[in-house]
């Protein structure tokens, strides 16, 4: 192709883009198309990848084609492997896509569609994607260390500490604040509730299978297990129209959080094969064939937004969380635009992966693209619903009323109509008794999904199926992080209590394995618990608490990455990591400051504590305001900490060095 | 569109561990029961230290 074609074509893709843009942030008092949404996100990405993530390549990072990674000279079939680009961003993509891509966008949609959209698509080709690259390729120079290594490599003994207690704090706060959101999801649904119960023997039917029956077809196994969650929806089905069956299933949210706590502790000491593996595969498997749907169900319904652009919500006064569009909307949404949990997957399993360096580009950048389109997705999902339905779904009933008809003219008095009578027969044709008070995003995203799915294959009769196949899918997802998560939480304990006590260290060792098993499932059910009891439905407190958690782990990835490129010599592009760093340390900075300060009871925990008189829901936010100080003033001190280390380098007093791994030349120097 | 095929099995066997199992038994290793336990004895450690993210 000449060379003026190519130019050609990129002009034509950034007039696209740029319409598609312009179309999405001017257009006031029209609904628009969804497909504007997508078609800017899609030049967006391909603007980005084609020149900023080949700026980087070049000029930040220098990748080399000549360099062996690890995987070549470290291979030993297990761990080091030369794989295939497309397989290794196959397997990346797998392990970053989780539910909060899914759910941040639905909780952001209070603003309305423009803040979310925005926010994804900038925060994600110049913070998330950058920040997921970077770390992939640092990784992998340094034979595939992990974050807490490198910060302790590069930063010092703190930044290792910092970053080993950010990451143990938000695998906390996460696993509470995913329990919250399926137990929001389950409360009162017989249906909802079975279905999910039923993966539970199906993960061990399918572990039993793979171990005797068919070993190692795992493929073929977890498609076995499909079939039979799609079965069990059809199950839960009959289950909530008997009415001798249903009463067992249809649980309050303060049985179901114990029933998740007794789950998370069993689960977390039971053999790997037997639960969690199978779980896992069976979560991945639904969760990649959901995403392709979803995103062909958008492409052949093409569907109108009804959430306007901006609703007056972005004052602060939201329903669905309380707090400004600034800073609330970007610790709101994190995975999809930028989240610091990615960093552990860049610089876990992937780094062992690549066979060239070049193809880091393609993993890093390239998935942390296919992410945000997913979130992309999500807002495209809750703001196909009419805003009505949207807040009669998401807002707690201590906001907009116990009932259902006050909680309609709640909704209809800020300038969203709503009836109960809609909401009934909405709740009706998805198999639910009530959709009112259903905060944690996943029910809203559910609904809107089942009517994208519904109008492109079924129609209406088919509402309620597709809505509790969402919500397996979301739920299953929420639950094999539980299982996943409890147990990384757990090797985390177990290793730094081994510096107590050596025999706490080993895993197989039952009372250290059950000790600190408690002691993580302690951790997350508090949040739970504190989430359920909470009068304002909990997400209101936990989501923001999770996100400047998540967000702040990023600050100490990007503090790493910057703090490399200077020791790289390659200063004067130190603003390709820098320029994030700096936004994401005012965000979570002045998020953090209104979560504890704030004189509005509905955004500050200080101030909530003060307008409550029950001694628990006092210490619930004290210690909410305490986590969040504590969290502040460890970023705090990686920050300075990094700040030190380049102004050691830069003045000269410390040389520039940085802990690579030696160069090897490649034995693929004819592909290069 | 065959090799787009190719790779889609070899990143779904990849995702599933599938080819992990199949590097674990080699050139000449035989599917068993045996084998395959042994295979998940070897990667329970690192499956249960797999970070998933939200």
């Amino acid at each position: 192709m000449s060379k003026h074609l190519r130019w050609f074509i990129w002009l034509l893709v950034g007039s696209a883009g740029a319409l598609a843009l312009a179309t999405i942030a001017l257009h006031r008092g029209e609904e628009i198309n969804a497909l504007w949404l997508v078609v800017a996100a899609v030049c967006t990405y391909a603007l980005a990848y084609r020149f900023y993530s080949a700026f980087i390549s070049a000029k930040v990072l220098a990748l080399d084609p000549m360099r062996a990674t690890p995987a070549e000279r470290l291979e030993d079939g297990r761990d080091f492997v030369p794989t295939n680009k497309w397989v290794v961003f196959g397997h990346h993509f797998a392990a970053i896509a989780g539910p909060g891509p899914l759910v941040g966008p639905v909780l952001a949609a209070q603003f309305g569609y423009l803040p979310g959209t925005l926010w994804i698509l900038a925060g994600a080709v110049f913070g998330g994607c950058v920040q997921d690259f970077v770390i992939l390729l640092f990784s992998v120079r340094r034979n595939g260390k992990s974050l807490t290594a490198m910060a302790r490599d590069e930063i010092g003994k703190i930044g290792g500490f910092v970053a080993y207690v950010s990451v143990l704090a938000i695998i906390v706060i996460l696993l509470g604040v995913a329990a919250l959101i399926v137990v929001n999801a389950l409360k009162g649904s017989p249906w909802g509730t079975f279905t999910i119960a039923m993966t539970i023997p199906i993960a061990l039917l399918m572990g039993w299978y793979l171990r005797r029956l068919r070993p190692g077809k795992v493929l073929e196994t977890s498609a076995l297990g499909f079939l039979l969650v799609i079965l069990a929806i059809f199950g839960g089905q009959w289950v909530s129209q008997n009415s001798h069956i249903a009463p067992w299933f249809t649980l309050s949210a303060s049985t179901l959080a114990i029933v998740i706590i007794v789950y998370g502790y069993a689960a977390s000491a039971m053999p790997v094969w037997l639960l969690l593996a199978p779980r896992d595969y069976l979560s991945t498997f639904v969760k990649l064939g959901t995403i392709a749907l979803l995103a062909l169900g958008i492409l052949a319904l093409h569907p109108v937004l009804h959430m306007p652009p901006l609703t007056r919500f972005i004052d602060g006064s939201g329903p669905v969380f309380a707090g400004n569009v600034f800073p609330f909307a970007f610790i709101t949404i994190a995975c999809g635009a930028i989240s610091g949990f990615h960093s552990l997957i860049s610089s876990g399993t992937t780094p062992k992966l690549i066979r060239r360096e070049t193809e880091a580009r393609m993993v890093g950048y390239g998935a942390m693209m296919a992410e945000s389109m997913v979130a992309i997705m999500a807002t495209i999902a809750a703001c196909v619903m009419q805003p009505g339905i949207y807040f009669s779904i998401n807002s707690p009933a201590g906001i907009v009323g116990q009932t259902p008809e006050a909680a309609a003219a709640t909704i209809t008095n800020w300038g969203f109509p709503a009836s109960a009578a809609d909401m009934h027969a909405l709740a009706l044709a998805v198999g639910e008794q009530t959709l009112y008070n259903r905060t944690g995003g996943a029910p809203a995203f559910a609904v809107g999904m089942a009517h994208i799915f519904s109008n492109s294959l079924g129609g209406q009769a088919v509402m309620a199926v597709w809505y509790h196949f969402a919500i397996m899918f979301e739920a299953l997802f929420i639950l094999t992080v539980l299982d996943a998560g409890t147990r990384v939480g757990r090797f985390m304990v177990q290793d730094a209590l081994a510096h107590v006590w050596k025999p706490f260290g080993r895993t197989s060792w039952y009372p250290s394995v059950l000790a600190t098993s408690a002691l993580i499932v302690g951790a997350w059910g508090y949040f739970l618990w504190q989430g359920v009891k909470d009068p304002l439905g909990g997400i209101n407190s936990l989501w923001p608490l999770f996100g400047i958690a998540n967000q702040l782990l990023a600050t100490v990835a990007l503090c790493v990455a910057t703090t490399i490129v200077i020791k790289m010599g390659r200063v004067r592009y130190a603003w390709v990591t820098l320029m994030p760093l700096v936004w994401l340390v005012a965000v979570t900075f002045t998020a953090s400051w209104h979560k504890i300060f704030d004189v509005n009871p509905r955004i500050g925990f200080l101030a909530h504590a003060r307008t409550v008189t029950n001694p628990r829901l006092i210490f619930n936010d004290c210690l909410d305001a305490w986590v969040t100080g504590i969290l502040i003033f460890l970023v705090t001190l990686i920050l300075f900490e990094s700040a030190k280390e380049w102004m050691r380098v830069l003045s000269g007093k410390k040389a520039a060095r940085v802990s690579e791994a030696p160069f090897v030349m490649t034995a693929f120097v004819e592909e290069a | 569109m065959r090799r787009a095929w190719q790779i889609l099995v070899a990143t779904l066997r990849e995702i599933f561990d599938e080819a992990a199992y199949a590097r674990f038994l080699g050139q000449d290793g035989q599917v068993t029961q045996e084998s395959y336990a042994a295979f998940l004895r070897e990667r329970e450690t690192k499956l249960a230290s797999k970070v998933k993210c939200c």
